[in-house]
């Protein structure tokens, strides 16, 4: 019987392997990811504590879209998003053309820019926070030698999340660079080849070929960049903690603030709707530029 | 296979029971220990330099006069953390056999009824200040052993500097600012701010209490009820002005955004800011760092509009709690070195442990005379009973995000009176998360 079985269940179309080798896997992602989810939905429209809960329906959400600091905390959120994504893609494409062309020390230089994303995220921050001191720091010093007043970079309301940003995406334009290098390397020479014996110059092989046929890496660099824009948090907190007052809170940090605080439900329920938004940007995203390349 | 099964058995209990004996061997050491009768008590503390200094200084001193207890501190994060950290474990059956934490409102969230054990029945309760004792009693039941002295939140100053500009100490608004014009006009800042720390920012508005108390003596029950608003309520409002109007006026400190606490107590040490509002633990922190100029910085209470009602506005201590999970020896061994904290002996151990931030609040306790003098200038608000809680003792309504508030209005980014209705959403999410009747 089972001699026959089994044989039976490998040429089942989709794999070799029968369907409860599976089940480990999914008790794991069903106790520790499914369960969490699906019970973080059901306490965000609770007002809980550690010792009890009432339900009080979506009273949690309309406060959380009531509160000034979430409405600011949302659109700084975007506004980081893309601004750091946006420059990772700019910055990083730019570099990997440089690196991945003929030059000096070129295996040196891709690991330096690579360097800063292996640095503690933490550790970014704090130093930073010390270099941009606006009287003490090292960056306004050195500004100050060449005649030129450094703004309070972490302070002046307008700047602080700006400020933030480019940390981040010093921090991160590393991984954009090797994404867009193993892209740029990966597009077979037989195209810079034909593009050359047609007449194109640099900047026409860049034009139409690196750009478009580097489409994949672009498609990753914006959805990874996106993400942890979206749900950046540790950057923003060892810097400014959403200071000064409110100006550079991203959701994250309310979120974080108001579980801090013993706003469990409220949190909860900022979770879900990070949870939502991240999803809906993303997904249909995702979708479009896949599809894009698909259609090409 | 049949072979195998028993020999595996036999393995796993073999292995169960060695886990089990170096368990039993660990549980031993923690828990009431045989060996010689020495009791072994754990005792969480926050991890602020001071108070495991002075939790330090107790334990030697208690265990030196009684040997068979023996006292080993455990320590925990400040603020929000630690918080989550204290509720957890009284949650999870996993607390120390004593434990510290706050007074007031922190304290009513502990759910004391159900995880702490009443200490009525102890011989010290009549000596404690009866303005301590509500901050530790609930439904009629006290839970805490005050862990240090009280504590003042108002201006710290520069006596050097108001020596040499021939001012007095104002006694009220009015007095200040002009203290303070006359201040600019001799060069140094008149206030230091230091927003980096971005907590010492609410020290204007929470030390004001006592100016609002003085106006609207209810204040504090019809702000519990829902029925008065900082907006709302002028004397309430007024302490949210005050501190837009240090602003307007240009007389804080260049850098304040971007300064930290110590960095402003050297400014105030050294001259160049003469008023800090602060709360008084900080002195502690200025002696250690500037020995030498200690001397030179005074005290004085907020100054509201009428010089009558010239104030200071008080912060009970901390206290030390047992949770109900501690039982027999232990729960014997804890009372009796709660009873000791809250003993004349115990005072002078904490006193001399770190500089105290006022006056004790257990009778027969007395301040030594090597207290900065800063500490000192505190206790004539005493003597002349012209002090009131913060408004955290009186009402369990305190909004998370004053703070923030407190530096935007600060900088000069939001005006008072928004700031002051922003902070009334505030305290509506925390009166809801307490289940308050009213809201």
């Amino acid at each position: 019987m089972t001699t026959q079985a089994i044989p039976r269940r490998r040429r089942r179309p989709g794999g070799p392997y029968p369907l409860w080798f599976y089940l480990p896997g999914a008790v794991v992602y069903g106790v520790l990811f499914l369960a969490p989810t699906f019970a973080s939905f059901y306490f965000s429209l609770t007002r809980w504590s550690i010792f009890d809960h009432s339900f009080i329906g979506f009273d949690n959400f309309v406060q959380f879209f009531q509160e000034p600091a979430l409405v600011k905390g949302f659109t700084n959120t975007f506004v980081y998003a893309v601004v750091t994504s946006v420059s990772k893609v700019v910055l990083g494409f730019g570099l990997a053309v440089l690196l991945t062309s003929r030059i000096v020390a070129r295996g040196y230089l891709r690991s330096v820019v690579f360097f800063p994303v292996l640095v503690s995220t933490i550790g970014v921050g704090l130093t930073f926070t010390v270099l941009m001191n606006p009287d003490t720091g090292l960056i306004n010093r050195s500004l100050a030698l060449l005649g030129v007043e450094g703004p309070g970079w972490l302070t002046d309301p307008s700047l602080a999340l700006l400020s933030v940003a480019m940390v981040d995406v010093w921090k991160g334009v590393g991984l954009a660079t090797l994404i867009y290098i193993a892209g740029i390397v990966s597009i077979p020479q037989e195209y810079f080849e034909a593009a050359r014996v047609d007449g194109a110059g640099s900047m026409g092989v860049l034009r139409h070929v690196m750009i478009p046929l580097a489409r994949p890496a672009t498609v990753t660099v914006i959805i990874l960049s996106l993400i942890g824009g979206l749900r950046s948090f540790d950057l923003v907190w060892a810097m400014t903690r959403g200071g000064p007052g409110f100006t550079s809170d991203v959701t994250a940090s309310v979120i974080y603030k108001q579980y801090q605080a013993g706003f469990y439900g409220l949190s909860t329920a900022g979770n879900v709707v990070l949870f939502v938004v991240v999803t809906a940007i993303v997904v249909p995203l995702f979708w479009f530029l896949n599809r894009k390349e698909v259609e090409r | 296979m049949f072979t195998a099964k028993p020999r595996r058995l036999t393995a796993l209990v073999a292995a169960t029971a060695a886990v089990a004996m170096l368990s039993a061997c660990s549980a031993g050491s923690l828990g009431p220990s045989d060996e010689e009768g020495v009791t072994t008590l754990s005792f969480l503390v926050d991890n602020e330099a001071s108070t495991v200094k002075t939790a330090e200084a107790l334990a030697a001193a208690f265990s030196a006069a009684n040997s068979d207890v023996k006292i080993d501190i455990e320590t925990r994060p400040q603020g929000g953390e630690g918080d989550n950290i204290v509720k957890t474990r009284l949650a999870t059956g996993d607390m120390t056999d004593i434990f510290q934490y706050n007074s007031g409102s922190l304290f009513q969230a502990l759910n004391p009824q159900q995880n702490l054990l009443p200490l009525d029945d102890q011989s010290y309760v009549d000596a404690l200040d009866p303005a301590f004792k509500v901050t530790v009693t609930t439904e009629g039941k006290l839970y805490g052993v005050p862990s240090g002295g009280a504590m003042g939140g108002g201006m710290l100053y520069n006596k050097r500097v108001y020596a040499e500009l021939g001012l007095t100490v104002p006694t009220t608004w009015a007095d200040f600012m002009a203290n303070n014009a006359a201040i600019a006009k001799a060069g140094p800042a008149p206030v230091v701010q230091t927003y980096q720390d971005t907590w010492t920012s609410q020290v204007t508005v929470l030390a004001d209490f006592h100016n609002v108390l003085t106006a609207q003596p209810d204040f504090a029950e019809r702000f519990t009820a829902n029925q008065a608003k900082f907006a709302t309520t002028p004397a309430a409002l007024r302490s949210f002005q005050k501190l837009q109007e240090l602003h307007d006026a240009g007389y804080v400190n260049e850098g304040f955004a971007s300064l930290k606490l110590e960095q402003g107590l050297k400014l105030l040490a050294e001259g160049e800011g003469v008023h800090f509002p602060m709360l008084t633990f900080t002195v502690a922190t200025l002696a250690a760092a500037h020995p030498d100029k200690v001397a030179d910085i005074g005290f004085f209470a907020l100054p509201g509009d009428d010089a009558a009602g010239n104030g200071l506005t008080v912060w009970e201590p901390g206290a030390m709690y047992i949770p109900t999970t501690t039982t027999d020896a232990r729960l014997e061994a804890a009372k009796r070195f709660l009873t000791f904290v809250a003993s004349k002996e115990g005072c002078d151990v904490m006193a001399g442990a770190s500089t105290p931030s006022g006056p004790f609040v257990v009778a027969g306790c007395t301040l030594p005379d090597t207290v900065p003098q800063a500490i000192k200038d505190m206790q004539p608000y005493f003597d002349g009973k012209k002090t009131s809680p913060a408004l955290e003792f009186l009402s369990p309504v305190k909004g998370p995000a004053l703070e923030q508030i407190t530096v935007e209005v600060g900088s000069g980014i939001r005006p008072a009176i928004e700031g002051a209705e922003l902070y009334d959403q505030d305290v509506e999410k925390q009166a809801q998360q307490l289940g308050l009747p009213g809201w």
